[in-house]
């Protein structure tokens, strides 16, 4: 609307985006993306303690372990990267 | 002209009125509709400054706001910054020049030279530096001699003082001859005696003489083989040009022949030096300060301080005598040669030089016979080779170049000269100022460019990029510059800064100018990066002024340049440039050298400096080098403030044997590091200065004067460091100091002692009785004296450390002491008395002030405000208002007598009198009140109202804003005269233009419609609504508020539909500034009257087909569903018809507007269960986000945003999902876009809504945990 939005956080946004780790960009792959959704649904996961305890239920771990597990999977969530055909 | 032709041209005219006409009626917006082409928007958010030059006239759009100014074409014309002594003739705009602004200080930085490059031993590796580039070791040993020279001269002339008083009665001793000529014995030494040169002085030129026998040749020691006949005599003031062997100068180009052959004629090695001075030219500049003609070699010519004083007629030669080495790279003089026109300074300079010629012609035998005694000299033969020159100003005019042998040649004469008329210049490069040619001269000439050496089509392109940067448009400049960086590599550093560092140094220089030369070098630098290594020092010798400039923005610059030098050089080679400044003879050197280390030290950490700093600070060799150590770590503890905390202990050890050093000038600069660094460290760090304290406190008692001084400031600044206990013991300790210091008629030392006791006292551990006691009576004593008040440093000092020792002793004791001297016959001193306690009794209230000291402070602020014949900074009436506010009720009995002397000063013939007393009533109606004086108040009030026919618009502004203050006090009804007559005496102020008057009407008039509009017909406050509508053209944002607000006001009292009416019409208006505030003001009815009643007229007024209507009605609803909020759910599904039409619109703005308006519906009701609405709008948001104009494509986005709230982030990311990997590129940049904003506001969201993907071979994608299941 003004010349002053050059100056507000859209002109920061980029920038922003590119502080997370999570986001993309257009030539992001499949495997990478899937590996953050991956990781982000591990760490959400662990973030909520409800849910932890719901998955510990359904799986008869201990809490701690399933939290452990988690952690250890976002670790390669999605096994090795694939053999990339170009570059 | 012929009858048909007049015809056509007054149908074009007509068109083109026709066209202006339409331009004014026309139904669309020029702010949008201007910019849909594209051109106006910006691509692309710039990264650094770069469009900050431009200038606002070549700004189309811009330059459609702005008000009528002449042509483009003669405000570029417009002359720019001529001479400086015209200007005061003529009335012109000041002058731009740096020059002009600089004291004498500043001025020295034209002194320096730019040293030729050094070796770079990071490049070099292992080699042996090449001869001819400038080592370490080699510039060190200079500058030992250059001291030692110094020294020696320094004894010399004490030694001739000696002598001279010992043997005043005897004849002084005749020159020892030593070689030299009589008559140019004499000749030079008149110059000196007019050069109003001191002994010193003098002595010091005689002694340059004697020179050679004292200091042995160095350089003839050293043959270089180029140099045959260069056999002048080495002195130390020889500089240290000549060492490097230069092939092609078969003789040196000073213009004596054989110059070996006479020393004498030849002071220091300069045939320059005999001549500058032309007798009939301004004051030639004394012999200490080196002018710069002594530096033939190293500067580009007549880059002398003041053009005038020391002539370079550029049209014969332009100065360009080639520095040494460089003499093959920059164009002869002969291909410059009358290229410039003559300038009138040159031309005048010709009529001059045959004035002097005739003036000074040589005296003849029997002339001097006649002048000079029969004996005590003797008369020498001149050395054979020795041929007099007969025209000394000639000698300026014709300097030889290296390539020509040195004879006389007549100047060619030029018919194509053209005077003050610049030159066209080829191949479309900007306009020429006279004293560029010098620089620029060579691209005149039209040569082939292809029969040029490729260096020098180098050459030739840099000056070309860099006259545009200098003189040329924006447009121009910016590609200059950009070409300028990407091509530095290419071009190389030498070439670069050889252009470049030069015309930093001419005197003539412009503050713009400055900038966008130092912004080239920025640029340049960071693409060279270590190739800048062997001109580091030639590039500090140019920035380091900057570091002193007294502007700001030129400090900040140059520190930023010098930052990036030393990131892009490395600390090693910027300790090897600056190391040999430090102990540079040169004050003026050693101070911005040391600045520039702070600098250093702040890019480069302090921690790598700290070694070389030590090892500085405890030189042992120069006194010199261990005061510039010391600075630079008070530079460094100004520069970072807080960030030495950490190196705090390390800095305070490299400087503290520095306090007790045998020279004085280290001594002080010590304790003022001290002190700096104590500041910066404040409040912490006092465990790094206990190694100090003890050397400090014994300092104060053993020293007088500066240093004393020091010590003291010092100590102030480390005693609020310490503890409480410690505090008071050391206060104690230095306070008797302090008090005998008290008397010190030294300005520094009072300023300084003002500071510590001010310091001392706020520190906590000092008792407020030890004060009372032992420090005010000498306080009052020697500081509360008239003369005090005189000096503004002073005086503001005074009222600082009285308050704060008011804030210890209570107010009772300060107030009881000065309030006598209210009464003063000193109008500076009452003000200062009135000042101090103004702010004494803001701080502490005037509860200790007891009924007599009340009587007299009420007294004295009455007679102070009356007896003030000048208070530009309100003093007198700021303390009045304070002392009256703090006393409350205990005014009541004084008010009538108050009352009085305000209505009297109403009445007074000055306006500035009248004001003040409006002024006054502002500030006590509150106290008034509190003193139920509401009868007093109502009299003032219809006085006041008698005075709204006031003239002067600051004076009534403050009227109104008098009655706007007795009206918020005593309310509405009470108000006299009755609102029902106030107002209508209003309504004409409100087309007042002025702005105070507009503020302060607007608010009052809206504090009634606020408070009392019961008491206006209707039809008063519509026509006030008229008047309003022109307020909302106002500058001030103050006053387009309070309007705004106003309408509201108004709607609420009369009821919407006839102010909607209104401002309704008003969105016809072209101005978008009055559109924007009309849509603003329609929303606030809306928000005040309840939405019902504002939105079926609006929504009826976009129907109107007409592109500003229908816009300013999207955007009043945008600002209302803003305002109202979660209010907006009863309204949403009214709305949306209205909205999805907008949203589909082919216009832009319309669109742009229409999501805005989403974007504060949805996050006005998120969570109230309008989700099947906002999903209807949604889909018709989508399709915009593809737009690629900025404001429409923020709009679209933060609309998105706005949903992702309302609706949930699944359900934004659902949409997103389709694109995300498109075949389209395009499409999916988009896409990722929207995904990213998304990820980053609800991230936690998505996990539940991200799409389930399947396996594949290696990988896996699924994620199970979703589907367990108890």
């Amino acid at each position: 609307m003004q010349a002053s939005d050059r100056f507000n956080i859209n002109s920061q946004l980029e920038h922003l985006q590119a502080k997370y780790v999570g986001t993309g960009h257009a030539d992001l792959h499949r495997y990478e993306w899937a590996v953050n959704i991956q990781r982000d649904s591990y760490a959400s996961y662990v973030g909520h303690y409800p849910i932890l305890a719901y998955f510990a239920l359904a799986e008869n771990e201990s809490i701690g372990r399933e939290r452990y597990n988690f952690m250890q999977r976002m670790l390669l969530p999605c096994g090795p990267p694939p053999e990339r055909e170009d570059d | 002209m012929s009858d048909p032709e007049i015809a056509k041209t007054q149908e074009e005219r007509k068109r083109m009125e026709q066209q202006l006409a339409s331009m004014n009626s026309v139904t669309y917006d020029e702010e949008f509709y201007g910019a849909t082409n594209k051109s106006d928007y910006v691509s692309s958010i710039p990264v650094n400054d770069e469009d900050e030059n431009l200038d606002p006239m070549d700004n189309d759009v811009v330059r459609r706001l702005a008000s009528y100014t002449a042509p483009k074409s003669l405000m570029n014309d417009m002359p720019r910054g001529g001479d400086a002594d015209d200007d005061d003739a003529s009335g012109m705009p000041k002058s731009k020049k740096i020059i002009d602004r600089e004291d004498d200080y500043r001025r020295r930085r034209l002194n320096r030279i730019i040293s030729p490059e050094r070796h770079d031993p990071f490049a070099a590796g292992e080699k042996t530096p090449d001869p001819s580039v400038r080592t370490y070791a080699e510039i060190m040993r200079e500058e030992a001699l250059k001291r030692e020279k110094e020294e020696t001269l320094r004894l010399i002339a004490k030694k001739k003082k000696e002598e001279e008083e010992s043997g005043k009665a005897a004849p002084p001793p005749p020159e020892k001859a030593g070689g030299a000529q009589k008559r140019r014995n004499r000749w030079d030494q008149s110059q000196d005696g007019d050069g109003g040169a001191e002994a010193v002085k003098k002595a010091k030129t005689t002694s340059d003489w004697d020179l050679p026998d004292a200091t042995p040749g160095r350089w003839d020691a050293t043959p270089t083989p180029g140099r045959v006949a260069d056999a002048t005599p080495g002195m130390g003031r020889r500089n240290r040009w000549d060492e490097t062997p230069t092939p092609g100068r078969v003789v040196d180009s000073d213009a004596t022949p054989a110059g070996g052959a006479t020393p004498g004629a030849t002071p220091a090695g300069m045939t320059w030096d005999a001549t500058p001075k032309l007798p009939g030219m301004a004051t030639p500049t004394p012999k200490r300060q080196r002018s710069r003609w002594d530096e033939t070699p190293a500067t580009m010519g007549s880059a002398t301080p003041g053009s005038v004083a020391t002539p370079g007629p550029g049209g014969y030669t332009p100065g360009v005598t080639p520095a040494g080495g460089a003499g093959l790279e920059t164009p002869t003089p002969g291909t410059i040669n009358l290229r410039g026109p003559i300038t009138p300074e040159q031309y005048n300079l010709l009529r001059w030089e045959k004035d002097i010629e005739e003036r000074n012609r040589p005296l003849t035998d029997e002339e001097l016979d006649s002048m000079f005694p029969q004996e005590g000299y003797k008369i020498l033969d001149p050395p054979p080779t020795y041929v007099p020159i007969r025209t000394p100003a000639r000698k300026l005019v014709a300097t030889p170049t290296p390539m020509m042998t040195p004879q006389y040649a007549i100047p060619e004469e030029n018919r194509g000269q053209q005077f003050d008329v610049p030159k066209e210049l080829p191949g479309g490069l900007p306009f020429m100022k006279p004293e560029d040619y010098q620089y620029f001269g060579a691209l005149l000439n039209e040569d082939e460019e292809e029969e040029l050496s490729p260096d020098e089509q180098k050459e030739r392109k840099i000056m070309k990029l860099l006259l545009k940067v200098k003189n040329g448009t924006p447009p121009q400049r910016k590609t200059a510059l950009r070409q300028l960086t990407d091509k530095a590599r290419d071009f190389g550093a030498g070439p670069l800064f050889n252009r470049i560092l030069p015309l930093l140094m001419q005197p003539t220089l412009e503050d713009q100018e400055r900038h966008l030369l130092v912004k080239v070098i920025d640029r340049v630098l960071y693409k060279l990066d270590e190739l800048v290594r062997p001109y580091v020092h030639k590039i500090l010798v140019v920035i380091e002024p900057l570091l002193i400039d007294e502007d700001y923005y030129a400090r900040v610059e140059g520190r930023e340049i010098i930052s990036n030098l030393s990131k892009a050089a490395g600390l090693a080679t910027m300790i090897a440039a600056m190391r040999p400044d430090i102990d540079n003879i040169d004050e003026y050197v050693r101070n911005t050298t040391a600045r520039a280390f702070s600098v250093v030290a702040s890019a480069l950490g302090i921690p790598a400096l700290l070694p070389f700093l030590k090892a500085v600070c405890q030189s042992k060799k120069s006194w010199q080098a261990r005061h510039t150590g010391i600075k630079i770590v008070q530079q460094i503890a100004i520069l970072i403030g807080c960030a030495v905390l950490p190196h705090l202990r390390s800095l305070v050890e490299i400087i503290e044997n520095g306090l007790s050093d045998e020279n004085q000038k280290v001594r002080t600069i010590t304790a003022l590091s001290l002190a700096a660094l104590a500041e910066a460290a404040a409040p912490y760090g006092i465990e790094s200065f206990d190694s100090v304290l003890k050397p400090l406190w014994k300092g104060i008692r053993s020293h007088r004067g500066k240093v004393l001084a020091a010590f003291l400031k010092a100590i102030g600044f480390i005693i609020p460091l310490m503890d409480a206990l410690y505090a008071s013991y050391y206060t104690k300790e230095v306070m008797v100091i302090l008090i005998r210091e008290f008397q010190s008629p030294d300005e520094e030392m009072k300023k300084i002692v003002l500071k510590v006791v001010k310091q001392c006292v706020s520190t906590e551990g000092v008792e407020a009785d030890y004060i009372r006691n032992d420090i005010l009576p000498e306080f009052f004593r020697n500081f509360w004296v008239r003369r005090m008040a005189l000096d503004r440093r002073n005086y503001r000092q005074l009222v600082e450390t009285t308050v704060e020792i008011a804030n210890k002793v209570g107010v009772a004791d300060i107030v009881g002491r000065i309030v006598e001297d209210l009464k003063d016959e000193s109008e500076p001193y009452r003000r200062m008395v009135m000042e101090t306690i103004e702010k004494v009794v803001v701080n502490l209230g005037a509860s200790d002030i007891d009924a007599r000291l009340e009587e007299l402070l009420i007294d004295g602020i009455l007679y102070a405000f009356q007896e003030q014949t000048s208070d530009d900074a309100n003093v007198m009436l700021n303390g009045f208002g304070a002392v009256v506010n703090s006393l409350g009720q205990r005014v009541k009995p004084y008010l009538p007598q108050i009352c009085g002397t305000i209505k009297w000063r109403l009445n007074n013939k000055s306006a500035k009198v009248r004001q003040q007393a409006a002024d006054l009533i502002s500030r006590i109606a509150v106290v008034m009140k509190q003193c139920q004086e509401e009868q007093l108040m109502g009299h003032l009030g219809v006085v006041l109202y008698e005075y709204l026919g006031e003239e002067y618009p600051e004076v009534l502004g403050s009227i109104l804003g008098a009655l706007k203050a007795i009206v918020n006090v005593i309310g509405m009804t009470k108000m006299t005269p009755p609102i029902k007559d106030l107002l209508p005496r209003l309504t004409p102020i409100l087309k007042n233009r002025h702005e105070k008057v507009q503020e302060n009407c607007i608010d009052l008039v809206g504090r009634i419609a606020d408070r009392g509009a019961e008491f206006v017909p209707a039809r008063e406050w519509m026509r006030i609504c008229f008047e309003l509508l022109e307020m909302l053209k106002a500058h001030k944002k103050g006053i387009r508020r309070a309007t705004v607000n106003t309408f509201g006001y108004i709607a609420k009292a009369i009821g919407p539909q006839d102010v909607l009416a209104t401002l309704l019409n008003n969105l016809k208006v072209q101005e978008r500034q009055n559109r924007v505030c009309t849509t603003v003001a329609i929303a606030i009815v809306a928000e005040t009257c309840s939405p019902f009643t504002v939105l079926p007229a609006l929504m009826n007024e976009y129907r109107v087909p007409e592109l500003n209507v229908q816009n300013g009605v999207l955007k009043s609803l945008s600002f209302l569903f803003e305002y109202i909020g979660e209010m907006g759910k009863d309204y949403i599904y009214a709305v949306t018809p209205l909205l999805e039409d907008a949203l589909m619109d082919r216009d832009l703005v319309h669109r742009q507007t229409a999501a805005s308006a989403v974007k504060h519906m949805a996050l006005g009701v998120a969570g109230l269960g309008c989700e099947d609405a906002l999903v209807h709008l949604l889909n018709y948001v989508w399709p915009n986000i593809f737009e690629t104009s900025p404001h429409v494509i923020n709009a679209v986005m933060e609309a998105i945003e706005g949903m992702r709230v309302a609706l949930g982030a699944a359900v934004v990311l659902n949409y997103c999902l389709q694109g995300l990997f498109h075949p389209a590129r395009k499409v999916r940049e988009v896409y990722w876009k929207i995904y990213n904003s998304l990820y980053i506001g609800a991230q936690d969201a998505l996990v539940a809504a991200y799409p389930m993907l399947e396996d594949e071979e290696h990988n896996v994608y699924t994620r199970p945990e979703l589907m367990m299941f108890v």
